[in-house]
């Protein structure tokens, strides 16, 4: 039994082992500040590897689910069950011709390709990917992420301004206009969460979970569909994939872009997405906690579940149109959010923490939230639905026909 | 009601309008250009002719014939159909965009294709066609033969 | 507080555009997204169609109308055969004139669920609706093979007949396919109808007024979505659509959404009009006996059609030779699509995409 455990214990810890052994192995001929140097500098090289990497999976996963949602068989011609079509692409979109067209202003074009990449990458160095595996345990994790995460925003921007085309500044402005509005029920719903943490970091947040031992969306079910509903907008995500709306402003604010600039782009959006399902398994879903299985492995499943729903949602929905986007945050999500945090506020300076009445008392806390929108809203939810008249003969007499 | 009646009633109604009595397939009433209008008008109020299915030019040897197909919605029945004559020489009708909007585009098609201007139209421009192309591709002396393509 | 200083730009939406249907421009002059006003520029594909025409002789122009609303090959070819039959009067076998209903029925649903399709598609659902629809429209086009042995340009219909009569497989096929349409309209409705972001976007977007779709010359279910229910089948029955049992639907407001329940209602009329003349199919011949010369007497003549985009209409004169004098085409995308300006001022940028969606056109023959 203990050997299983040990076993289990080693596989959990295998990644932290192996930076260790390898911190080890620099100690033994280089200073102090040097291992800490070369770690520091492992780790980045590691998360973007891990990064670029999981694109090609991530896009498979993608076009296989889309693929069987819409009754096909989506990419099975390259390697194995298709697996290798993410190089395919990427080998397309590299030997593609750089267009810059010649009325863009050059410098921010280019600048703009690269742009939005970065602050994705600067992501993910906060989250932790299993028990320890964290690249910088922050103590204001979740504020750093919000700041990162709003340049994507500028960069976005940048490329649709900068191209001068007039689709590309469409899509650029719908950009600012949606991300500026999703960001802040984004933030809010999350407020509430670390209320119950009382802390920032993204590690915490996780070890809050352990000790509730319930996962957050259990406490805190409202704040999570907010705080995923927002994100998807964030991340300009279907249905609220108004900046690239492709059959209204052509592909938005990439437009004008074409390939590796243009893959930048597609690589800035899979990564993007793929964070957005990270924080949301953090913050809500418990991380790396989980029975049995290594921590990791845990937190992958939980962040590529939230993925498939993200392509399911992606499936299914149709397109909001700008102003109902507006509406929605600003009426809805950002109310709501409000609400969430006053009555957690609330209920956690009433019950005790980690307790199994706090849990209750959360949920019921919830579930009148719930009820009280539906009591609110419903009258108008439930829209008259609209039929059409079949009418047997026309509704006018019968004319001799010459 | 036939459209013999439908011939006698405006006949009968407007006597100060030349109307043909045109028999065919489709028994058709011949109207002079400058009454077009007139009698248009009253198809549409009077008559309950609202919507115009079709406005088509035709090349004669002779003449420019441009015909409209009335219908209505509100009774059921086959069209009245209209057949206005316009000389060879530089054809101009009456538009009626202003009775039956929908003729806005077909009239334009005819002047495009068929070379027949029709005065009042609020944008008589080429339709099909590109701006700027020359000649009136359905009449019958624009060259269509195999070797005698045109392109632009 | 001063005012802010705003401007109106101008965008060019196509003629390259993944939503125009084609090759089809509109001139946008927006005023941020909203639209102030639209002017569709046509005749892209133009090719004079109605020339060519004049010089094919009568029986050439069977095949060639498949090529004007390609997606509704057949129903262009009924409204042609019919309008050359009435020029040179001759009457097809009682067989033949139920076949031809069901292919021009079964062309309708194959049409309105491209139509739902690609509205939905605009409506930014990536594809699957659409995908949908056109694994039932395979189906439809098989029939279409083994009957004509073309899935989309089938030259089935020839003046006085058809050109073949059904292979023995496909009255059981077409059974099947009939009764199998309502349950998938269901599941179609099911995912689409009652889902809050299509209600959303699709409710009072390009409203349509009865009176102004009248006075446009809309048709089809784009006038009908308006309120005025205006069916050729009904009003001026052609062929022996005096013999089924349908209705027509309409819709109450007018608008995108109207439209689109219109497609929908409508398919389910088409089916059961199938499935009536699949049950009263005659036995007997196909085709009056063919003629090579085939010259129909001096006259001119308008025949018009409920084709499911709208009122499709022939004018054709003969000078009693072997080709048309004149062969004009009344199509109903090219006069439905003025209504566009009307619908779009006051919308979005987005709407604009949804109602050319709506009005369902097809370039081939707007351009002619």
């Amino acid at each position: 039994m203990e050997a299983i455990q040990g076993i289990l214990e080693f596989i959990d810890q295998i990644f932290v082992k192996l930076s260790f052994w390898f911190s080890a192995q620099l100690a033994n001929f280089l200073p102090d500040w040097g291992v800490t140097f070369i770690m520091m500098f492992a780790t980045v090289l590691v998360l973007i590897v891990f990064g670029l990497a999981s694109i090609i999976w991530i896009n498979v996963f993608e076009r296989k689910i889309i693929g069987r949602i819409q009754d096909r068989y989506g990419p099975n011609r390259f390697g194995p069950w298709g697996l290798l079509q993410c190089v395919a692409d990427m080998i397309k979109l590299l030997t593609k011709e750089d267009v810059t067209p010649t009325k863009a202003d050059r410098l921010i074009f280019n600048l703009a390709a690269v742009a939005p990449v970065i602050p994705t990458f600067m992501i993910l160095a906060v989250l932790p990917f299993g028990r320890g595996m964290v690249a910088a345990d922050l103590s204001i994790g979740y504020l750093y992420i919000v700041a990162v995460g709003c340049l994507g925003t500028i960069a976005i921007f940048m490329a649709g301004w900068s191209s001068r085309n007039k689709y590309a500044l469409l899509g650029g402005m719908r950009t600012v206009a949606q991300m500026i509005s999703y960001e802040i029920p984004m933030v809010l719903s999350v407020v509430g969460v670390l209320l119950l943490v009382g802390s920032l970091s993204m590690v915490s947040i996780v070890e809050a979970q352990g000790q509730w031992r319930l996962p957050f969306v259990v406490l805190q079910p409202l704040a999570f569909v907010l705080y995923f509903t927002a994100a998807v907008a964030e991340v300009n995500r279907s249905p609220f994939d108004l900046p690239e709306g492709e059959s209204e402003i052509v592909a938005g604010y990439h437009t004008e872009y074409s390939g590796i600039k243009f893959a930048m782009f597609l690589l800035a959006e899979y990564i993007n997405a793929f964070s957005i399902c990270a924080i949301a398994t953090t913050v809500f879903l418990g991380g790396w906690q989980g029975p049995i299985l290594p921590s990791w492995a845990w937190f992958f499943i939980k962040t590529y579940f939230l993925y498939f729903v993200l392509i399911w949602m992606r499936g299914t929905l149709p397109r909001l149109r700008v102003d109902q986007l507006m509406n929605f945050s600003w009426k809805t999500l950002v109310p709501l959010a409000l609400a969430n945090l006053m009555l957690t506020a609330l209920v956690a300076k009433l019950v005790p923490q980690y307790s199994h009445v706090g849990a209750i008392a959360f949920l019921v806390m919830n579930v009148v939230v719930i009820v009280c929108i539906a009591l609110v809203k419903y009258p108008r939810w439930r829209r008259d639905r609209r039929e059409v008249v079949l009418v047997p003969r026309t509704a006018t007499p019968q004319v001799d026909s010459s | 009601m036939t459209a013999k009646e439908t011939f006698d009633r405006l006949a009968a109604k407007f006597p100060q309008f030349p109307l043909g009595y045109l028999e065919g397939k489709d028994t058709a009433i011949l109207v002079k250009g400058e009454n077009l209008v007139g009698l248009a008008q009253h198809m549409r109020d009077d008559e309950e002719y609202d919507y115009c299915s079709s406005i088509t030019g035709v090349d004669y040897p002779d003449r420019f014939e441009v015909v409209y197909h009335l219908y209505s919605t509100k009774k059921e029945g086959g069209p009245v159909i209209l057949k206005v004559h316009a000389e060879r020489e530089n054809p101009m009708l009456p538009s009626v965009v202003s009775i039956w909007p929908t003729a806005n585009w077909q009239e334009r098609e005819v002047w495009d294709l068929m070379g027949i201007r029709f005065s009042g139209h609020p944008n008589l421009t080429r339709i099909l066609m590109w701006e700027g192309f020359e000649g009136h591709p359905l009449r019958k002396d624009f060259p269509g033969s195999e070797d005698e393509y045109i392109f632009g | 507080m001063t005012e802010l200083k705003t401007e109106t730009i101008t965008i060019n939406m196509g003629p390259q555009h993944p939503s125009t249907h084609g090759v089809f421009r509109l001139i946008l002059t927006l005023d941020g997204e909203t639209v102030v006003d639209v002017e569709p520029v046509v005749g892209y594909l133009h090719r004079n169609h109605e020339k060519i025409g004049e010089k094919n002789n009568w029986i050439q122009n069977t095949p060639f109308t498949d090529r004007l609303d390609y997606i509704s090959p057949m129903s262009n070819e009924f409204a042609y055969v019919l309008a050359v039959e009435k020029l040179a009067e001759i009457e097809p076998p009682e067989r033949a004139k139920y076949i031809r209903i069901i292919m021009v029925e079964l062309n309708r649903i194959v049409n309105h669920m491209i139509a739902v399709g690609f509205l939905l598609n605009e409506l930014g659902c990536f594809f699957t609706p659409m995908f949908y629809c056109l694994r039932w429209r395979e189906l439809v086009v098989d029939l279409y093979e083994m009957t004509a042995g073309s899935r989309m340009m089938p030259n089935y219909f020839w003046i006085g007949g058809v050109s073949a009569d059904l292979p023995e497989k496909f009255l059981p096929e077409c059974k099947e396919f009939v009764d199998a349409v309502p349950g998938f309209i269901d599941e179609l409705e099911r995912l689409l109808t009652d889902n809050e972001i299509l209600q959303m976007r699709c409710r009072n977007v390009g409203v349509l007024p009865p009176d102004v779709a009248v006075e446009y010359g809309c048709t089809g279910p784009l006038l009908r979505a308006s309120g005025v229910p205006y069916d050729i089948r009904k009003a001026e029955p052609y062929s022996i659509y005096d013999r089924f049992d349908f209705d027509i639907a309409a819709g109450t407001v007018g608008d995108v959404l109207d439209r689109y329940l219109v497609r929908i209602a409508e398919m389910r009329q088409s089916a059961k009009i199938v499935e009536q003349a699949l049950r009263d199919l005659p036995e007997g011949e196909t085709a009056t006996p063919k003629k090579r010369k085939f010259r129909p007497p001096e006259g001119d003549v308008y025949h018009r059609i409920e084709a499911p985009k709208g009122e499709l209409g022939f004018y054709l004169v003969s000078d009693g030779s072997e080709n048309p004098y004149r062969y004009k085409i009344r199509a109903p995308s090219f006069v439905n699509l003025q209504s566009l300006p009307y619908m779009c001022r006051g919308h979005k940028i987005a709407d604009v995409v949804i109602i050319i969606g709506s009005i369902d056109i097809t370039m081939g023959e707007v351009d002619r």
